[in-house]
Parts: C-alpha cells; sequence; structure tokens
C-alpha cells in the first residue's frame, strides 16, 4: 500500500502570536515550528496501515527549507522519503492553490491513500483534505479517530455532533484524521530512526516540476485573502471573589454574581 | 430572481439543525445590504415537508433536493449535489453552518467551484457592496479578516453560537422548488451512525461548559463536575492534560489541538490555563476560574475567580445552584 502523508509545518501550539508591522501576517522569526499535530497523527496513522499492508509511507509538504527538519522528522518515526516544494511562486496561495500543488505532488508517486490533518493549527483553514480530493476525483473521509483498511477499501470512526459515524470509502482516497495526541499517541523518532532518517531521500521541487501552472497557484491565483489581522478582545479585568469569605460564602456570592451580573443562570 | 445569497441548511434526523437558523438569519442580513433575495438550498431525505420552514428565518425560496439517497451526508455526493444548485443560482455568496459536516463540505464545494472559502467565520461585513469575514485563526489567540478576489464566490462558513438567531416569523412560510440534480454514483459511504442518545450536550454548541484539568486528579472526580453539569444544562469539557492522562475522551478536550468553543458561561475547574487551553476557550462570554493556586494563568482570563480547593468548592457551589433553582421556579 503506497500511502502519501500532506504534512504542514506550523508553529508550536505554545506560541504566543503577534501581528507584523504590514498588518496582515504574523511575526514569524522568534517561533518554534513543528508539525502541525494533526498531520502528525496522519503520520502516525500511516504508519499503521503500513505496518499492516507494506508499501511505502512518502511526506509531502510545502513552504520554505525550514520545513526540511519537520520532513526529517516524520521520515525519523518511520516514513520512507520525501518531497518539499519549496517555490516563492507559491507565496500568498490561498487553500485551493496549495491544495492543486499537493494534488500535482501526491499524484507522482500513485498513491493507494492520501492521509493528512483534517485541519492545521496555524491558520485552522480545515481545506486542504477535501480539496485534494476533489481535485483528483477521488472520494474522501473526514476527521478520522480511528482507521482501518483491507487493502481495497478504507473506513474511518468520524465524531459528529451528539454521536459517532462510521463511513467507508473505496480506494483510492484521502482521510483526513481528528482526535488528539491521546486518541493517536504518536510515536517519537527513536535515537536509530534519526540517524536512519539523515538518508532517506528527500527531493526538493518547483512546481513546474510537478506540471502546475503558476497561474494556478499564488497571490495572483487566490480567490480570497486576508486583508488585515486583529487581536481579540482584551477581556475587561476579572474579579478574584474573596472579600474574606470561606468556601461557602464564595459559593454564595458566585451564584449571585452568575445572575445578577452575567445574568447566566 | 437576480441577485440572491443562498444559505445551505443542515438537515438531520427529520428536523433542520440549530445552527440553520443562525446561518440563514445572518443570511437574510447580508442579503438586505446586497438588496439581493435569499435562497435556501435544503438536501436530504425527507426534508420537502420542513423546507418552507426556513421561511421563518428569512428565506424567500428553498431549492429542495429530497432524495433517499441523500439521507446521510457524504461529502462526495453533497458536494456536487448543492454545487448544481449553487450554479443555478449564480450567487453573490453562499453561507453554511461551520458544523463537522459543514466545513467539510464546504471545502469540497469550494474546490468544486473554484471559490474562495472563509471558514468558521465569526463575523460578516458588507461595505459599498464589498463583502468581508473575520475568522479566528491559531484557535482563537488572533483574527483575520478576509476578502474576495474580484469575480470570485466567497464560501463562508459560520461558527455555531455566534450569529444572532432572529426571532421567528411565526406565519411565515418560504416558497418551495424541488431541483433536479443529478446525484452522482458514490465510491464513500455511511456503514453506521451510533448517536448519544443520553441527552449529553454538546461541547461546541452548548451554553454552558463546566471544565476539569489536570486539578481534577483522577477520572472518578468528574462525576461531580457532571453532576454540576447536569443541572446547569452544562457540557463537561476537559483539558489536554486530563485527556492526556486518559481520563476523559478526546471528544471532550478544549484548546488548539480540541474544540474551541464559544459559552455564555464557562467554569473552569482545577484548569491552570496553558496557552493552548486559553485559545480553545477565550471567547467565552463569561468565565469562571476555581483553582487553589491564586498565581494560575487562568485567572487574568477569568470574570470571576474562586482561589479554593475545588473538592471543598464545588459540592457547595453546586448546593447554591440547586437551592437558586428551587427558589427561581
Amino acid at each position: 500500500m503506497n500511502i502519501v502523508v500532506l504534512l504542514k509545518q506550523t508553529p508550536d501550539t505554545e506560541s504566543v502570536i503577534r501581528i507584523a508591522g504590514d498588518g496582515k501576517s504574523i511575526v514569524t522569526n522568534d517561533l518554534k515550528w513543528i508539525i502541525n499535530p494533526y498531520d502528525e497523527f496522519a503520520v502516525e496513522a500511516a504508519l499503521r496501515l503500513k505496518e499492516k499492508h507494506g508499501g511505502t509511507v512518502t511526506i509531502v509538504s510545502w513552504g520554505p527549507q525550514r520545513v526540511v527538519e519537520s520532513i526529517r522528522t516524520a521520515l525519523a518515526m518511520g516514513a520512507d522519503s520525501g518531497v518539499l516544494v519549496d517555490d516563492d511562486a507559491l507565496e500568498g496561495s490561498d487553500s485551493l492553490g496549495v491544495a492543486r500543488v499537493l494534488a500535482a505532488a501526491a499524484q507522482e508517486l500513485a498513491p493507494d491513500i492520501i492521509l493528512c490533518g483534517s485541519r492545521a493549527v496555524d491558520y485552522d483553514e480545515a481545506q486542504r483534505g477535501p480539496m485534494v480530493a476533489e481535485l483528483l476525483g477521488w472520494p474522501h473521509l473526514a476527521l478520522g479517530v480511528a482507521i482501518d483498511s483491507d487493502g481495497a477499501k478504507v473506513s474511518i470512526d468520524r465524531p459528529i455532533e451528539g454521536g459517532k459515524v462510521s463511513v467507508e470509502a473505496d480506494l483510492p482516497a484521502v482521510v483526513t484524521l481528528g482526535g488528539s495526541h491521546a486518541v493517536w499517541n504518536p510515536r517519537y523518532a527513536s535515537l536509530p530512526g534519526i540517524m536512519k532518517a539523515k538518508k532517506k531521500p528527500l527531493a526538493t521541487k518547483k512546481i513546474a516540476d510537478l506540471g502546475v501552472d503558476p497561474g494556478d497557484c499564488g497571490a495572483g491565483a487566490a480567490k480570497i485573502c486576508i486583508t488585515s489581522l486583529e487581536m481579540p478582545p482584551e477581556r475587561a479585568p476579572g474579579r478574584i471573589i474573596d472579600g474574606g469569605l470561606d468556601a461557602l460564602g464564595k459559593a454564595q456570592e458566585l451564584v449571585k454574581a452568575l445572575h445578577d451580573e452575567a445574568k447566566v443562570i | 430572481m437576480s441577485k440572491c445569497v443562498c444559505v445551505i441548511a443542515e438537515f438531520r434526523n427529520g428536523n433542520f439543525r440549530r445552527v440553520s437558523f443562525e446561518v440563514v438569519s445572518e443570511g437574510r442580513r447580508l442579503a438586505n445590504s446586497l438588496g439581493a433575495a435569499l435562497c435556501g438550498i435544503a438536501v436530504g431525505s425527507g426534508v420537502q415537508d420542513k423546507a418552507a420552514e426556513l421561511g421563518r428565518y428569512g428565506v424567500d425560496k428553498v431549492y429542495v433536493v429530497d432524495d433517499p439517497a441523500l439521507e446521510n451526508y457524504v461529502a462526495e455526493t453533497y458536494a456536487p449535489v448543492i454545487g448544481q444548485v449553487v450554479e443555478k443560482c449564480n450567487p453573490l455568496a453562499v453561507i453554511l453552518p461551520a458544523s463537522v459536516d459543514g466545513k467539510d463540505l464546504a471545502a469540497r464545494l469550494a474546490a468544486r467551484l473554484r471559490a474562495g472559502l472563509a471558514q468558521d467565520c465569526t463575523q460578516i461585513a458588507c461595505e459599498n457592496g464589498v463583502i468581508k469575514a473575520k475568522r479566528p485563526i491559531f484557535a482563537g489567540k488572533c483574527f483575520a479578516w478576509c476578502e474576495w478576489a474580484q469575480g470570485a464566490l466567497p464560501i463562508i462558513s459560520c461558527r455555531p453560537n455566534v450569529m444572532d438567531c432572529s426571532a421567528p416569523m411565526e406565519d411565515k412560510k418560504a416558497e418551495t422548488e424541488a431541483f433536479a440534480a443529478a446525484i452522482p454514483e458514490a465510491r464513500s459511504r455511511v456503514l453506521g451512525i451510533d448517536l448519544d442518545t443520553s441527552g449529553k450536550v454538546e461541547l461546541t454548541e452548548a451554553e454552558i461548559i463546566v471544565s476539569g484539568g489536570r486539578g481534577m486528579k483522577g477520572p472518578e472526580n468528574y462525576a461531580m463536575l457532571e453532576d454540576l453539569a447536569r443541572l446547569l444544562g452544562a457540557a463537561v469539557g476537559a483539558s489536554r492534560a486530563a485527556v492526556d492522562s486518559g481520563w476523559r475522551p478526546h471528544s471532550d478536550q478544549v484548546g488548539q489541538t480540541g474544540k474551541v468553543v464559544n459559552p455564555n458561561l464557562y467554569i473552569a475547574v482545577g484548569i491552570s490555563g496553558a496557552i493552548q487551553h486559553l485559545a480553545g476557550m477565550g471567547s467565552s462570554k463569561f468565565i469562571v476560574a476555581v483553582n487553589k493556586d491564586p498565581e494560575a494563568p487562568i485567572f487574568s482570563k477569568a470574570d470571576f475567580g474562586i482561589v479554593e480547593d475545588l473538592f471543598t468548592f464545588v459540592p457547595l457551589f453546586k448546593d447554591e445552584v440547586e437551592k437558586f433553582k428551587s427558589t427561581c421556579s
């Protein structure tokens, strides 16, 4: 089974986000970069499918050279090879532009299944997987918290509001992963894994190598763009309910505050 | 109909989901500012009988695709069916719920229609006919205003619980028209649906959330929060620390790698307030923090802070809520 994982590098979830001078991007020079956690779940899911069915796991990513470190981490976890699309022409792409490039890069690898996170923890677009599937004309299953495949079909459990659905698709298909660290428990890169990862193939490509028309990605092709960023409204300073009250007194005071001031009970 | 805005209503188990009415209300407001009509798109099995209901929230006309093959949401069939209706309407914008299915559908639909998609929006604005949408990024650490390129179709999914739902006009019915859509053969299918019938409130749609963290010390102690939640009609959430420890299911996790929530009231119990948790609940209207550590970062976000041992405080608080409720009724 040939598996492609679409992986994005994102700032660490513990990062403090600051708006840059242009008012529409974030300050990136002091950020720590990680594999988008949901894509890390996808790497873990891919490695489990490979353990069951054999085959290969290829990481496909995009962005500047700093992304190489994240791809190497995935290779150290056990993936076999990587492709990085590093091209200035991608600058300013919307999700559809990125999806075109990823669909082209994945298609070259003739995968049976493409996995990726259901969303990325940076811009939370939640578009990549379904868009790649639509562009390839493949079915897709979204938000898997469990995955299984018999080699001809793939199935997932998918949480919805107030319940869970199990869904299945014929291969080839795209599957996006949800859940949490507790669900997937993604493996750590072992020391031998890290040593081996250094020798695994990692190709850097331009969009021309993928046959993508530069007019189909980048800022010029974007249907939507960010025009400004703003910080969330500052919360008015709260108050500590104290006033020398004991626990019971505080409980009574809180009930009163929630009724009189907040009007929520 | 000349110019219109389209709204996609979400239909499940024989009814429109509440978020559909929020989206329709918002669609009405946008249509008014654009001087356009509001068209509804209702897709499902048995949806024909309910479609006119959308008129109560301001839809002028509903295009209905009612077919047993559309009983369950499958992206691969819903996207082309809805795509056909959108192409017929040729709207100024398409609005739909940023529910689990809605976000998935929106992405596939946007690729199909080569449209620009803004997911999970918390505000839509319209100035001189130019549509803008605001959406949280980095799980709410920051917000982005988006605009569309000339000639691009805006697709906007709206975060549940945010857009004002208009008061229903009880006697108003929308005109309905059956739309003969071609339904493609699907290579994906629903095998089973397991709905929680315990009456548990869904986190992302809850008006009140009681959430527990590492301070709860173990899974057995969540019974206390569940009791309080039941009393308040609340959902129970958890921090990543609690979920990683295996005390609570991942579906309860609030934060940047969990659910982003915005209830009227968020009660954080034994949660210190890691930045990735604060991102997930910081837009709640009122926040109560109960923690014995007065230095816990959660207090910086809280409207009401209680520095107490949670095991002492929560039962007392529950009793007081109970007393209060009994005097009110």
